[in-house]
């Protein structure tokens, strides 16, 4: 058992790009579901939206990257609009179930057969981040003796941290204002807004197609670190762990999402890379009869599903969050 | 009488055994953990290509337009009847299954997964040889019935017939879903793994302790109930009482939905199995449409069920009870109903009805510990539709769904996404009609 391993691979998934995507859409999903009180069970369908926005206007179109990008953004204010107005009207529990289908939607169509032209089928589209890739400035990866970073990595991480930085600076610059106010207010009483005069429906919508904004980002930094995207990569279970990352760190908090991504990457890595040592070698910890190594990598997944019922039972308002603040009390 | 043109497909199934040399993987270091999402689809991968050591290839062809048959299960099991592993035909028609060495091993092709339009005519299995000195090709054929020159109004009978029973199918879930939302208010997430929970039980009760099929459901049936009755003693109970709010509830049945479902894959593993009885039988002809004596029984069943307990809840003291409870909770306690107690019978009733859904369904095909999951939206579609917390409604809307989910295909969806029909029904309808079609009209918004 070697922890110092086990302790870098965590370290180094906690600050790699995979928390990067998952702290973006998790920022989205506080602006939905921590400030607003929305819960949008479809962020894996923005991240979606986001990655194929891109990868389909660069490969299967040929426009230029930075089209892609502003398509890629695009699509997800198009998606939070259609998808909002039959929406945002109803209840708590039919938002969840209609984002959750609409998600789904859309994963099944980037993966089908039938669309491979477009999108690529199940092997996805790949090489459409070269244009990122070639603006690299950096010669040479990262090696910090504990934790080391390739080259293309590295300028993943830099774009990617500097996106979460902004993206949380815009979180708490708006979340003071008096928009952010009304937000929060809708969460706490949606009808005592909407008797002040406000038009929560707009409202509501702003927020859905900001938070969708972020989770597009969150799908193009995958598509970026991957350089691959397929429609497999987007299911339901990603927004789940978007929800359990957020919850980790805290709803309706500015760093909340952010740390909770550290946090979840670090654990989920951590405790995969112990179980595989674990079970590995001629002489494992944790006899094969007991467990496989097949086995050992979903203790982590099952870990998952435990520690969000445990913390939405126990401490739902996460490491920084006030219970308070928390939309979980709905009608 | 069918006036069917049988055109004779032959799969080829080309056996190469090879043993290649060990090449050294190429390593990659890799500092970042891809998204550990086990993919849901079992749409055709695009290409396959040849794993190392020995294995099993299989080429499907529709030798009548030389076309590849792609998205196509194959599952391989040694002579112990243990299986060895699954793979599925690429957009070339091709699949690598590794086998552990020599013997003889049996390749089962899933009827379900044949695409459209494709039916097999014999014995979906074939036993292979297989020969360790590399280069030995062996090759038979599958007969495959072509369907295409069907007319169409034999194509829509045979798929509404099908949606019928697969609505019935889910109609048994819905029903489980829409009796534990309008008692508790709760959109249950993990109900998805309630379904695979019937299923696994079913097949455990009959490989592990040898009950034959139909005991082996009724034992299932049963365990899906004590199932419930823990859920609600351990789980839910604790949780209302606690006076948690029904978001937080919602993200509580996520958390146990994941837990459930990861649980099954640890105990149960990613493959696809069969249960010892029914697994393929010839269909009868009935006129118009064609059924295997299993898909009459299922229909019979789910229909016998369905009647019982939807009378049940007409006439008796419980149902009654129940729909009091659903009604307004308050006043049925303040009138000496003991509310949690009708909710716990409920979540009995409600984890019964869904693991006999699952049963069923493992009978229909086949198990696999995520087949409930990719279900739940499904469920959710049926139950909105009809209208949530109503029972009839659940009923109606599941029948829409399963007719609409089978014979969507017919009408340009891509058979490969079925399901997408079906949620599009869903947003649509909350679009226009939230309450769904039997639910009464009042404030959900």
């Amino acid at each position: 058992m070697d922890f110092g391993t086990i302790f870098s691979s965590a370290l180094a998934s906690a600050l790699g790009p995979t928390a990067i995507v998952y702290a973006l859409a998790a920022i989205g999903l506080n602006i939905h579901f921590g400030y607003t009180g929305l819960l949008n069970f479809g962020q894996a369908g923005f991240m979606a939206v986001g990655a194929f926005g891109l990868s389909v206007s660069v490969v299967t179109y040929d426009l230029p990257f930075a089209v892609g990008i502003l398509i890629a953004v695009l699509a997800a204010v198009v998606l939070a609009i259609v998808l909002g107005v039959p929406t945002l009207r109803l209840r708590a529990d039919y938002l969840a179930i209609a984002t959750i289908a609409t998600a789904e939607i859309l994963r099944l169509i980037f993966g089908a057969v039938e669309t491979k032209d477009v999108f690529g089928g199940s092997n996805g589209l790949s090489g459409f981040a070269t244009t990122f890739y070639d603006l690299n400035p950096y010669n040479s990866g990262l090696d910090l003796g504990f934790i080391s970073y390739r080259r293309g990595d590295l300028w993943t991480l830099t774009v990617g941290w500097a996106l979460v930085i902004l993206a949380c600076l815009l979180v708490w610059l708006l979340m003071r204002s008096p928009w952010g106010r009304v937000l929060r207010s809708i969460r706490e009483d949606e009808d005592a807004v909407r008797s002040l005069g406000k038009n929560v429906f707009a409202y509501k919508m702003q927020a859905l197609v900001l938070g969708g904004v972020f989770g597009a980002l969150g799908g193009i930094v995958l598509a970026l670190f991957q350089n691959n995207v397929k429609g497999s990569d987007f299911s339901t279970n990603v927004t789940f762990y978007a929800y359990t990352a957020l919850l980790i760190g805290g709803a309706a908090r500015v760093l909340g999402p952010v740390i909770g991504a550290m946090i979840f990457w670090f654990l989920m890595t951590g405790i995969g890379s112990f179980f595989s040592q674990a079970t590995s070698g001629t002489d494992p910890l944790i006899p094969s009869d007991i467990m496989s190594d097949t086995q050992a990598s979903l203790v982590r997944l099952i870990l998952v599903g435990l520690g969000l019922m445990l913390l939405m039972i126990y401490r739902p308002q996460g490491i920084f969050g006030d219970r308070k603040e928390l939309a979980i009390d709905a009608r | 009488m069918r006036r069917t043109t049988h055109v004779l497909v032959t799969a080829v199934l080309a056996l190469m055994v090879l043993l290649l040399p060990a090449t050294a993987a190429s390593a990659t270091e890799d500092p970042s953990p891809a998204p550990a999402s086990p993919s849901a689809s079992t749409t055709a991968p695009t290409q396959n290509t040849p794993p190392q050591g020995a294995f099993i290839g299989v080429t499907l062809v529709d030798s009548s337009t030389d076309d590849p048959i792609p998205g196509v299960t194959l599952v391989v099991t040694d002579a112990d009847k243990t299986e060895i592993g699954e793979g599925v035909t690429d957009t070339d028609g091709r699949a690598f299954i590794s086998i552990p060495g020599q013997g003889e091993y049996t390749v089962e092709l899933e009827e379900d997964t044949l695409p459209d339009g494709i039916e097999l005519n014999g014995s979906t299995t074939r036993t292979v040889n297989a020969l360790l000195d590399g280069g030995n090709f062996a090759q038979f054929q599958i007969g495959v019935a072509e369907q295409a020159s069907v007319p169409f109004s034999e194509r829509f009978i045979t798929a509404l017939v099908g949606g019928i029973k697969f609505g019935l199918i889910i109609g048994l879930a819905a029903l489980g879903l829409s009796l534990i939302f309008g008692t508790t208010k709760l959109t249950n997430f993990s109900h998805g793994e309630l379904i695979t929970f019937g299923a696994i039980a079913t097949y455990v009760m009959n490989r592990a302790f040898g009950l034959p099929v139909i005991l082996a459901v009724v034992a299932a049936v049963v365990v899906s109930a004590g199932f419930g009755w823990l859920q609600d003693k351990f789980l839910w109970k604790p949780l209302r009482n606690k006076g948690i709010g029904i978001i937080a509830m919602m993200i509580v049945s996520i958390g146990f939905g994941l837990f459930l479902r990861f649980v099954f894959q640890f105990g149960f593993g990613g493959s696809r199995r069969s249960l010892s009885q029914y697994v393929t039988q010839p269909r009868k002809d009935y006129g118009f449409f064609s059924l295997a004596d299993k898909e009459a029984g299922i229909i019979i069943v789910a229909i016998v069920v369905l009647t019982v307990t939807c009378v049940g809840l007409m006439k008796t003291r419980l149902g009654k009870a129940m729909r009091a409870v659903s009604d307004n909770p308050a006043l049925s306690a303040s009138s000496g109903l003991r509310v949690d107690g009708v909710i716990r019978s409920v979540w009995v009733l409600g984890t019964a009805l869904t693991g006999l859904s699952g049963a069923l369904l493992a009978i229909n095909s086949q198990v696999n510990f995520q087949m409930g999951f990719k279900l739940l939206l499904l469920v959710f579609a049926a139950v909105t539709l009809g209208g949530l917390g109503t029972i009839w409604g659940a009923l109606l809307g599941s029948m829409i769904i399963g007719i609409l989910y089978e014979v969507g295909p017919l009408f340009g969806i891509p058979s490969s996404i079925k399901e997408v029909g079906a949620l599009v029904v869903l947003i649509l309808i909350l679009l226009v009609r939230p309450q769904g079609i039997l639910g009464r009209p009042e404030r959900i918004g």
